[in-house]
């Protein structure tokens, strides 16, 4: 539970210096440009950085996880996204797989609920509350996107629209205004859900590091301090754009009056974007580098050869005996060929290759 | 690096989209919008402050709302002690008179459809003198 508490004392004491260095010490054009554009620019550079160094690694064996029977004689059906073939199963199963969180819905449980019995039985919430997290998450980006572009082209609003359906306001308690955004909500949801997954079931409690607790604390907090900054604080999102919109265009500008509140969404979001590349939320690149998933099952049909394998000098028995022949027949060794028959095969091997010579000769004269 | 025509393309693909916000506003000017306010012969001063306006003025809205349709009080009374009749129309629109010179200038700019047009007529901007 070390980890536990580190990444929980860490997200707090970012909250902390964003409070204290805006909040207290006024330090808006370090927080609200020189941050987010080093942040930004770690993020882009580190994730390539990253990719290029896989790509580096070269992976000469055939290694994907098969969960279905591979293609083999005509009347055995093959199973084609889970063993895949061919390039195009290959392209089908990543598409599942980056979609829909394949590998995840075949997530098990070992249990022993029948007496002494070890039994697999499947165990859906992983997938379920990844899904909800992932699809929720690319919806906020997506919303996001209204702080960065000037006109906010058409999808945008529809999305905006669409992910607001769910009209519902207290308007007395001042709850449900600005329009309630069910993707923040869900997202929230997930990464709770993730959260607690994480504590109370034992066994992925016990291999949990503080590497995987600060990305969920990290996120929690991003969702908690955009939702208070929209719905509580009410933050002023027109000057909240018109600095998203000068960080765009590369012509800064710090508006006055913006809240706190916002600084701290915004460097927790810059210490996401920073931490990224470093940490296991490059799946998102990783998941597309899955030699695992990304590989078509073809070793029965394709001979791979280790590119880097050491050219091993052999000299077989064959080989051996050719040199050898006359001396072991004197000795009375056994050979495979006798004087006569290897004598037969080397002229056959050299006759007809006089009469070509010649027709290639006829032919010139010609 | 091992293929790297795949991962190449990858990385643009990927660079290019991620980048979304920087090379779509490339060379374009972003207007602040500048909500028009009523001249000073017609009002000097709102319901509410500026910024809580800013911020939270559909709340106040859906008070008043509430306040008018559910409870029958129409009487609003400001921090500094003004009585208002709550009402959209004949108090809001009354200054605020031109929809698209002042409601429509941030909502636009922020992508909020709100829902008040859907029952309330949109004004005709007044002849100014």
């Amino acid at each position: 539970m070390i980890g536990f508490l580190f990444s929980l004392v860490a997200v707090l004491v970012l909250v902390g210096i964003a409070l204290v260095g805006v909040g207290g010490l006024g330090l808006k054009v370090l927080f609200g440009v020189i941050i987010p554009y080093a942040a930004v620019l770690t993020f882009f550079a580190g994730l390539v950085y990253r990719v290029v160094d896989w790509a580096r690694s070269p992976v000469p064996f055939r290694i994907p996880t098969t969960c279905g029977q591979e293609k083999s004689l005509a009347w055995i059906k093959p199973n084609k996204i889970d063993n895949p073939c061919s390039t195009g199963a290959v392209v089908l199963r990543m598409i599942f797989e980056v979609l829909t969180f394949r590998s995840l819905f075949r997530n098990m449980k070992l249990d022993y609920r029948e007496g002494p019995k070890i039994r697999y039985s499947s165990e859906k919430f992983l997938w379920l509350f990844a899904l909800m997290f992932h699809y929720a998450f690319l919806v906020v980006i997506l919303r996001h996107l209204r702080f960065f572009t000037e006109p906010i082209a058409l999808w945008q609003q529809t999305l905006e629209h669409l992910d607001g359906f769910m009209e519902f306001n207290l308007a007395s308690y001042a709850i449900g205004l600005p329009t309630i955004q069910l993707s923040g909500l869900v997202l929230l949801g997930g990464v709770t859900l993730l959260l607690v997954r994480r504590i109370i079931v034992p066994g992925v409690r016990y291999i949990s590091l503080a590497a995987d607790w600060f990305p969920l604390f990290l996120i929690t907090f991003i969702c908690l301090t955009g939702i208070l900054a929209r719905y509580v604080v009410r933050i002023d999102v027109v000057k909240v754009k018109e600095m998203a919109m000068g960080l765009a265009t590369f012509h800064p500008v710090v508006p006055d009056g913006i809240s706190v509140w916002f600084y701290i969404h915004l460097f927790l979001v810059c210490v996401l974007f920073a931490y990224f590349p470093f940490s296991k939320l490059m799946h998102m690149g990783g998941v597309f580098l899955s030699p695992t998933r990304n590989l078509v099952n073809n070793s029965r049909a394709v001979r791979h050869v280790n590119p880097w394998s050491y050219p091993v000098k052999t000299h077989s028995y064959q080989e051996y005996e050719d040199d050898f022949r006359e001396e072991m027949v004197e000795a009375g060794l056994p050979v495979d060929k006798s004087l006569e028959e290897a004598a037969a095969e080397k002229a056959a091997k050299e006759a007809p290759a006089a009469p070509e010579t010649q027709e290639t000769e006829e032919k010139r004269e010609d | 690096m091992y293929d790297s025509g795949k991962i190449i393309t990858g990385l643009v693909i990927f660079l290019a989209i991620f980048t979304y916000p920087l090379w779509s506003n490339m060379g374009k000017a972003a207007p602040v919008p500048k909500p028009e306010l009523p001249p000073k012969s017609v009002a000097t001063q709102c319901v509410a402050d500026t910024n809580y306006m800013r911020t939270s003025h559909m709340t106040l809205l859906n008070v008043w709302r509430d306040d008018v349709v559910r409870m029958g009080d129409r009487v609003y009374v400001s921090a500094n002690g003004k009585a208002y009749n709550m009402s959209l129309t004949n108090t809001c629109l009354e200054c605020h008179s031109d929809k698209v010179k002042f409601c429509d200038q941030c909502h636009n700019y922020l992508a909020v459809a709100p829902f008040c047009w859907d029952c309330h007529q949109v004004p005709k901007p007044k002849e100014k003198e």
